[in-house]
């Protein structure tokens, strides 16, 4: 190995997967070799690459690294993402402290550890219905379609009071912005859609209000809370994308993963005290935010011996990161048995994601019900027809048919 | 053992609560943690290691007897 190389030459963010449920092998070569490195980004600028553990959970809980994405280059874009845009009042996930403690100040009590503990027996009714549904339907079905989907859906519009009748609208408005080769336009008409269908739901509520959490927003005793419907919408909007788009695809992924380790998925079976400790390695094995979390230098900032320079895009690749052998012996088995805690497919630092409880009680509520429901659980297709979400910023299949005849 | 936290760098993202329940919750009001116990028996000192290393603010710190009995630091 060269210690004294010169200035290596920027490359693109590695993107094609040898195996579908790991990074593509270029992550692992930099981690080793240059665990900072130099990246080129679609519009033509260049930026760096966090691939080691401590590097990327450090980034991430450096202050001197802004949110800010009208600033930052996409990785696989040639246009910035616009969900995070701080000019959208509310969408917290681009904003730095002070106005994202605001906001996260304000939503995070309806997502922590014990509401979500409440929220339980309902979750199991949501997916108790949806087996049920699947079985009158009978086999093959499309797990995508019939399962991991609609329970996140419905969760999150019961949760924000979100007619869920709409979502066949918000699904596909959500698609388009997180689809990779989207043309700009349709990825801004998309946005535009999404923002006025969550504005208009707003108008409603402030009128005729109900016991969920968009109502209880508008009608907050908290009087420093008094949110414009602006502000509602940007935290409205956030929450249902997030919501329903991210479990949704753990859910399909971690089946389609544990059928392809049968021996982990008889453990599972065997173990149900272990439904925790899965759901956590299924989040780092998977590490379904793909392409990683982007931040921008506010100043010059020496890491690990590299000078990024005040304005450059760095991206974090919390999916190197989860699959670092310095963290996680055998990064690449997956390993129910293992503690995988540390992981940080939620992210790290203020920012760390908000609805991790949420996105918990729903895997650890779904996987096992789905696996005692039907023990014969299987693929309907070969492994390598599953069509998998290479082309999204949020990693998962699109399909996943299954059966479960003897 | 004792257990310091800096409540303004919590963010409330509850893998306190989540790891270790017998020493932290979050606010009903605003969803920062609280602390349950500051002063909990050994027997808990692998949780509160573990919150205190998977907090992402950095908010948590577990002292062990040395340390909150204001001996030689580190
Ligand atoms: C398994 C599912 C999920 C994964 C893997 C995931 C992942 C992430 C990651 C990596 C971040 C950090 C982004 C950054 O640092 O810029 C984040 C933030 C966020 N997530 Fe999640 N998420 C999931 C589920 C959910 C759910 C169900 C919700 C819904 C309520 C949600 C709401 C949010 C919000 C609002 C933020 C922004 C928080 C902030 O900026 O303070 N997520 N998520
Ligand atoms: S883990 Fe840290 S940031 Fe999260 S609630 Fe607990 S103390 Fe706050």
């Amino acid at each position: 190995m060269s210690v004294t190389s010169p200035t290596p030459s920027a490359v693109p963010l590695p993107t094609r997967r040898g195996c579908p449920f790991d990074p593509p092998d270029e992550y692992g070569v930099l981690r080793q070799r240059q665990p900072i490195s130099r990246l080129a980004f679609p519009d033509g600028k260049t930026g760096w690459l966090f691939t080691r553990y401590e590097d990327v959970r450090g980034l991430l809980a450096d202050v001197r690294f802004s949110s800010d994405r009208r600033r930052a280059s996409s990785p696989v874009r040639a246009f910035p993402i616009r969900i995070g845009d701080p000019r959208v009042p509310g969408s917290l996930i681009g904003m730095d402290p002070p106005e994202h403690t605001r906001y996260r100040r304000l939503v995070t009590r309806w997502f922590t550890v014990r509401r979500m503990r409440e929220l339980a027996p309902r979750i199991d009714r949501i997916v108790a219905d949806h087996l049920a549904a699947m079985d009158r339907t009978g086999p093959p079905v499309d797990l995508v379609g019939e399962f991991a989907r609609p329970i996140p859906s419905l969760v999150i519009c019961e949760l924000l009071g979100v007619p869920y009748g709409d979502r066949t609208d918000f699904q596909r408005w959500t698609a388009a912005l997180f689809r990779l080769d989207e043309p700009k336009e349709s990825v801004f008409a998309a946005r535009d859609a999404l923002w006025e269908y969550v504005r208009e739901l707003v108008v409603a509520k402030r009128r005729q209000p109900d016991e969920a959490l968009l109502s209880q927003l508008i009608h907050s005793e908290d009087p420093s809370a008094g949110l414009t419907d602006q502000e509602l919408t940007g935290v409205g909007q956030l929450l249902l994308i997030a919501g329903h788009e991210t479990t949704a695809n753990m859910l399909a992924l971690g089946t389609f993963a544990l059928l392809c380790h049968p021996e982990q998925s008889r453990i599972l079976r065997e173990r149900p005290d272990l439904v925790d400790n899965a759901v956590e390695e299924l989040l780092r094995y998977l590490t379904i935010v793909q392409f990683g979390i982007v931040r921008v230098a506010r100043e010059d900032v020496e890491v690990a011996g590299v000078r990024v320079r005040a304005g450059e895009t760095v991206v974090a690749s919390i999916a190197a990161a989860n699959r670092d052998p310095a963290q996680f012996p055998e990064p690449d088995e997956l390993d129910i048995t293992r503690s995988a805690a540390h992981h940080i497919a939620f992210g790290h630092g203020v920012h760390q994601c908000l609805g991790q409880q949420l996105a918990r009680m729903e895997m650890r509520t779904a996987y096992p019900a789905l696996f005692g429901r039907f023990p014969a659980l299987r693929l309907a297709v070969p492994a390598d027809q599953v069509p998998l979400r290479d082309d999204m910023f949020i990693y998962g299949v699109h399909r996943l048919p299954v059966t479960w005849q003897g | 053992m004792r257990i310091e936290i800096d409540r303004s760098r919590c963010r409330g993202a509850g893998q306190c609560a989540l790891h270790a329940p017998e020493l932290f919750d979050q606010s009903e009001e605003d969803g920062m943690v609280v602390v349950l116990d500051d002063q909990p028996p050994p027997e808990l000192l692998e949780r509160a290691r573990l919150a205190e290393r998977l907090c992402p603010n950095s908010v948590i710190r577990v002292l062990d007897d040395e340390q909150s009995r204001g001996g030689p630091a580190g």
